[in-house]
């Protein structure tokens, strides 16, 4: 049997410091109840994604309480960490287990709070994604790790370095224009104009990568409801099916060589999703990549198998992802301008296709749009998943 | 095996380990060949010498490092094949100023201070590569 997603909810990304993981999860729960027209006795288990609770608000085992704060007292509730891609793994995981005939009917969603536990409490908690013995002693950042593989990229395909820091420059030009019109987005109404040269100049966090290549601390939840084909034909006629999914992992940033340009596990993630999917990258119609900044954009179109690799950069540049090219990439504004409260990323951007496939994003609707994936990397390419998307 | 190998370092010896099945070295040391997996490993010293192959200047420090900042971290490739991390030994504007891929370093080791979630409570010590020639 299928697997369906049958609501999706999602907090306005940016500051919430009056709102605990908890609250901001349930705010997304209900929403996404509410969009699923069920009923709260529905839902028979919780898979939650929370990246560094400990860190932010001194708070971990936070499955129990997500679910007891929004009613569903003594049900099966679990946490799920995987850094970045925390609820990505959730959803994969929670699929699983419905399509393995476990439930009919579960919620899926994470919380994260790093834009109100301040720049360097949110920097050394990012940075516990990376190996923690020998990168951390060398103070690797995550800023650090993808202008690490900036460099490389520009160095291993001849392209001279400013160069390619302006191709990436139209990442965030692009993504911040997204960003702008989306109402749930951190940078709603800002930077939809940025040029080129505003990224360029912007202030250096880790050389070569600017301000505005990285994307934000953000607070912020969001939620998935995940049925099997059954119960979402009874409550909502025509879902969205989940298609395929993947995962892969991987080990510190140096142990992979000189393929940190080329994400070896999320190629091995995105080939896994295709073939449940039966289908190649040619009939995704949008994708929600992981631009935790604007090289990392780049090399996750290429890894997924959509450019070769060294050359989504140019192709970038020219529009081919901008949402009227020929494959538009995060049209809600991505990472870098909706904003990444990194346990919720992952359902955030299943919230994003869900609504694209459903023709309700009108701030920036893909046309015709029926196939979609999505993109959740966490840490240096350590845990790498891909989902596929469709309507019937 | 981490603290072996740091303290290796500080008395200026490289710990890796070389696959007694494919003849792979793996660097630092690991449990499993860095290429075939094997267990199959015996304990070397590495020549310590290699070439830079990208690098960061890092302006914004996690909480714990705003002290060190701007520092350089790099990923040198070793003349017996793996990758490591560690700092540059430059001025940071040095290294923002001129392309420093393919310079060719000798690694050393620095003690620092530790910080709250570091693993070595008493000290960090810190892989540096010095630009030769």
């Amino acid at each position: 049997m299928r697997v369906a997603v049958i609501g999706v909810g999602m907090t306005k990304f940016g500051k919430h410091p009056d709102k605990s993981l908890v609250d901001l999860f349930a705010d997304a729960f209900f929403e996404a109840l509410e969009d699923a027209n069920i009923e709260l006795k529905n839902v028979e288990a919780i898979y939650f994604g929370n990246f560094v609770g400990e860190m932010t608000d001194g708070s971990a085992n936070l499955s129990g309480f997500v679910a007891d704060e929004v009613g569903l007292k003594n049900i099966p509730a679990i946490r799920y960490e995987g850094a970045c891609a925390s609820s990505s793994v959730a959803f994969r995981e929670a699929v699983r287990a419905v399509k393995a005939g476990y439930y009919n009917c579960v919620a899926v969603g994470g919380a994260e709070k790093l834009l109100s536990a301040g720049t360097a409490i949110g920097t050394r908690a990012l940075a516990t994604a990376v190996d923690g013995v020998y990168e951390m002693t060398a103070g690797l950042t995550f800023p650090g790790v993808f202008a690490l593989a900036a460099r490389y990229y520009a160095k291993k395909y001849e392209i001279p370095l400013q160069k390619l820091r302006e191709m990436m420059a139209y990442v965030s030009v692009k993504n911040h224009k997204y960003g702008a019109v989306n109402p749930k987005a951190q940078f709603y109404g800002k930077y939809g104009d940025l040029k080129v040269e505003d990224v360029l100049n912007s202030r250096m966090i880790c050389s070569p990568l600017t301000l505005l290549d990285c994307c934000p601390m953000t607070d912020g939840g969001s939620a998935v409801i995940v049925a099997n084909e059954k119960f979402a034909k009874e409550v909502c006629g025509d879902p969205v099916y989940v298609l395929g999914t993947g995962q892969a992992s991987g080990g510190s940033l140096f142990r992979q060589g000189e393929d940190i340009i080329k994400a070896i596990p999320r190629k091995i993630a995105a080939e896994m999703a295709f073939r449940e999917a039966k289908i190649t990258p040619k009939d995704v119609d949008f994708v929600e990549v992981h631009d935790c900044f604007t090289i990392a954009e780049i090399i996750a179109l290429e890894a997924m198998g959509f450019f070769e690799y060294g050359t989504a950069c140019y192709a970038t540049a020219e529009g081919v992802t901008s949402i009227d090219g020929d494959l538009p990439v995060n049209p809600d504004g991505g990472l870098i301008g909706k904003g990444h409260p990194v346990g919720a990323t992952g359902t955030s951007q299943i919230y994003t296709a869900v609504k694209q496939l459903r023709n309700e994003f009108k701030w920036n609707q893909v046309k015709d749009a029926r196939i979609a994936m999505t993109d959740t990397l966490g840490g240096d390419f350590g845990t790498l998943v891909n989902i596929i998307l469709g309507v019937d | 095996m981490f603290m072996e190998f740091f303290n290796s370092l500080l008395e200026g010896k490289l710990l890796g380990m070389k696959c007694k099945d494919c003849g792979s070295y793996t660097c630092p040391p690991k449990h499993t060949c860095n290429s075939c997996s094997s267990r199959n490993l015996e304990k070397t010293i590495l020549s310590g010498k290699g070439t830079v192959k990208t690098y960061t200047i890092t302006y914004v420090a996690p909480m714990g490092y705003e002290k060190e900042v701007p520092y350089v971290v790099a990923l040198v490739e070793l003349d017996e094949g793996p990758w490591i991390i560690g700092r540059l030994d430059v001025d940071p504007k040095i290294a923002e100023e001129n392309d420093l891929t393919d310079k060719r370093v000798s690694i050393f080791a620095k003690e620092m201070p530790s910080e709250m979630f570091y693993p070595m409570k008493e000290k960090r010590i810190v892989p540096y590569f010095r630009i030769e020639g």
